[in-house]
């Protein structure tokens, strides 16, 4: 089975959750929560745009994990966070700077929800982050400005709290790192496959399918190709080459224009339905991965 | 000051958090670097460079009738006198050596005030490359004569209109063009910040100012100072004096003092001293200097701060503003905004026991200050 990873902004709208139901109603295998962040380094216009909003509108780390725990009932499908390094390592307690004690900000966050009352000081880092995220229900986690080199504290934090640390590969990544990579990831790979920031794109990326192909050699896990990923063609031809796909900009684009839920399921049902058409081809390749046990 | 450790630290500060499409441009950045660093061919290439085009070594002025008024001997970094207006130069003028030892064809820049857009610009001219340089809508408003020269360089100027619209979005999309680029284009970075290299790579080639400024000055100063934005002139200008003991003291915006209000967090590829709200968002500095208007500051500035080798204050905009005219009237010398930082601090620490009677101060003039006369027009009388 080929996989599909729609991407959400966490926030995007007050009623956010109900596109988050849209997408696992519409056979999403696994959706990617994004927790937003005032300077997203990977995101194009789109993405970024979405942050905004989402910021603009309260919404909080801590306003999104709780409006997950509110809905868990109503979710069965594995739900991944992706965010920036800052908000994982927040209030890391790892140094007294000059001015850790003085700063304006040493106030606990303000509103309800899981951190209500919590100092930056006691119970923060990485550790208190996956710890938090693990409560909410999230299985995995996605942070694209940190690379395997800086990754070790939180990928002990993450394993400690249940949550599979998920790593992304480039098509510049040489091949000791990129073996590297297989290695230490966990749950999937991300695959970035073009050398861009997300976004939609005209076609799918010539380095996608190589990416991919060069990863598969290295590593066990699922491979998912994600960057620039449009349409339900260029998805499936991702797919071919991967196990599945993340898509992103092209959703939160509809989202942004005011597509209702319904819109977005709809519009998932279709990549949904990309990549079960992919599963039906039965390729050589597909076979071969299938008989090995190269999927979960 | 120290190298960094091999994953590019300062104590805890430092790194390299990008994303894994520029972790092979960062690691070939520093191996060349490294490279050219050791190679007295590019030493050499470079220090012509500087004496032949950008007017180095810069003068050290004595301000003395200021100095008599405050009843210390300021002695002044006379980086206003280089080439393209400002310490800028010095930076650029080594990462474009080392873009085309590296076969780059293209500088992409982020700048504040501009300063470092037009040293960017002017080395890319020099050096027949193409320059596209990021530049906040809010900082093309006030710092229009800089535009106007990148643009008479032949540089391209891409505003930006994301976030604060000024240095901090511009660094991202510059960070973000640069991810798309990476093969033809250098990411000519302007400050002692971003992933390593970088902090430690133009720490080292503004290292020629605290170098000439020590070979120039009579007696070891009793105090060091210089304005802080990213913090590459305080870092050169310390680099320096470190080894003395000599006080270091770097002057941040009230308004963009990451030294002073910030905590420890991550942006722009380091770890270091960031002004963010208590969830973690990056707040949006203000300052009237456009240079200044930086939430980040460098990771050796963190680590010399937390270990306690160098202090850091800060100034108000009136304050700045009031240093601009002083120094003018009393010296013939019209020094930038940001510039005007460390004279303010000097101006109101004078005669203080922080900065006593009789003490001999250096102080880095990180450039002059045409560019800021349409917002000097509009508020000194
Ligand atoms: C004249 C001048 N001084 C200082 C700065 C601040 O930069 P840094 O702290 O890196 O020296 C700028 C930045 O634009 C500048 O133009």
């Amino acid at each position: 089975m080929k996989r599909l990873n729609p991407y959400l902004t966490g926030g995007i709208t007050p009623d956010w959750i109900d596109y988050l139901l849209a997408f696992q109603a519409a056979g999403a295998d696994a959706v990617e929560i994004g927790l937003p962040f005032s300077d997203p380094m990977l995101d194009g216009a789109t993405i970024q745009q979405a942050s905004d909003q989402a910021l603009r509108l309260g919404a909080s780390v801590a306003s999104i994990l709780t409006d997950l725990a509110a809905a868990r009932s109503r979710i069965c499908i594995p739900l991944i966070a992706m965010t920036y390094a800052n908000l994982v390592f927040r209030g890391d307690p790892f140094t007294t700077g000059p001015a850790t004690a003085t700063g304006p900000e040493a106030d606990p966050e303000a509103g309800s929800g899981p951190e209500a009352g919590r100092s930056l000081g006691a119970g923060s880092g990485p550790e208190a982050f996956c710890r938090r995220l693990a409560e909410a229900g999230i299985t995995g986690l996605i942070v694209p400005d940190v690379p395997v080199d800086e990754a070790d504290r939180l990928e002990a934090a993450a394993t400690a709290a249940g949550i599979d640390l998920v790593l992304l590969a480039a098509p510049v990544t040489p091949p000791d790192r990129l073996a590297e990579i297989g290695r230490r990831s966990r749950g999937f790979i991300y695959a970035v496959s073009v050398m861009d920031t997300t976004g939609e794109r005209d076609a799918l990326a010539t380095t996608a399918a190589p990416l991919a192909a060069r990863l598969k050699a290295v590593t066990d896990l699922p491979v998912l190709l994600g960057f620039g990923i449009s349409t339900p063609a260029q998805a499936a031809t991702a797919a071919r080459a991967g196990d599945g796909v993340v898509i992103g900009a092209a959703l939160m684009r509809r989202v942004l224009d005011g597509a209702t839920p319904d819109d977005l399921r709809a519009e998932v049902a279709a990549f949904r339905a990309a990549l079960d058409q992919v599963d039906q081809e039965v390729p050589a390749a597909t076979a071969h991965a299938e008989i090995s046990g190269h999927r979960r | 000051m120290s190298v960094p450790t091999s994953t590019g630290r300062f104590g805890e500060f430092g790194g390299r958090y990008v994303p894994e499409s520029l972790v092979p441009a960062c690691a070939a950045l520093e191996a060349a670097f490294r490279d050219a660093w050791s190679d007295t061919a590019f030493r050499e290439r470079l220090a012509h460079l500087r004496t032949t085009y950008a007017g180095r070594p810069t003068a050290l002025t004595a301000a003395e009738r200021l100095s008599a008024e405050l009843g210390v001997t300021l002695l002044l970094k006379r980086e206003d006198l280089a080439h393209t207006g400002s310490h800028k130069i010095n930076n650029v003028l080594g990462q474009a050596l080392l873009a085309q030892r590296m076969g780059k064809t293209r500088l992409i820049a982020e700048t504040g005030a501009g300063q470092h857009g037009v040293a960017t610009a002017t080395a890319a001219a020099l050096f027949g490359m193409r320059a596209t340089v990021y530049m906040g809508e809010r900082d093309i408003a006030r710092q229009r004569l800089n535009v106007f020269r990148m643009e008479l360089l032949g540089a391209e100027v891409i505003p930006v209109t994301s976030g604060s619209r000024t240095l901090k979005d511009a660094t991202n999309e510059a960070m973000r063009a640069w991810v798309a680029a990476v093969d033809e284009a250098h990411f000519c970075l302007g400050s002692v910040g971003g992933p390593h290299p970088y902090p430690w790579l133009v720490r080292e080639l503004q290292r020629v100012i605290g170098e000439e400024a020590r070979a120039q000055t009579p007696v070891i100063p009793d105090v060091v100072v210089a304005c802080v934005g990213g913090g590459s002139n305080a870092a050169g200008t310390f680099a320096g004096f470190v080894d003395t003991p000599a006080r270091l003291i770097g002057v941040e915006a009230a308004g963009g003092a990451a030294m002073t209000n910030g905590t420890p967090g991550v942006v722009h590829g380091y770890r270091s001293l960031v002004l963010q709200d208590a969830a973690g968002q990056v707040l949006e500095a203000e300052s009237i200097a456009a240079g200044l208007d930086y939430p980040g500051v460098g990771p050796e500035h963190a680590h010399l701060g937390t270990t306690g080798r160098a202090e850091y204050r800060t100034v108000t905009d009136d304050e700045v503003l009031d240093a601009v005219r002083r120094l003018a009237r009393s010296e013939g010398i019209i020094c930038a905004l940001e510039s005007a930082h460390a004279v303010a601090w000097v101006l109101r620490a004078a005669g203080t026991p922080d900065l006593p009677t009789g003490s001999t101060v250096l102080l880095t003039l990180s450039g002059r200050g045409d560019k800021d006369m349409a917002t000097l027009a509009g508020e000194v009388r």
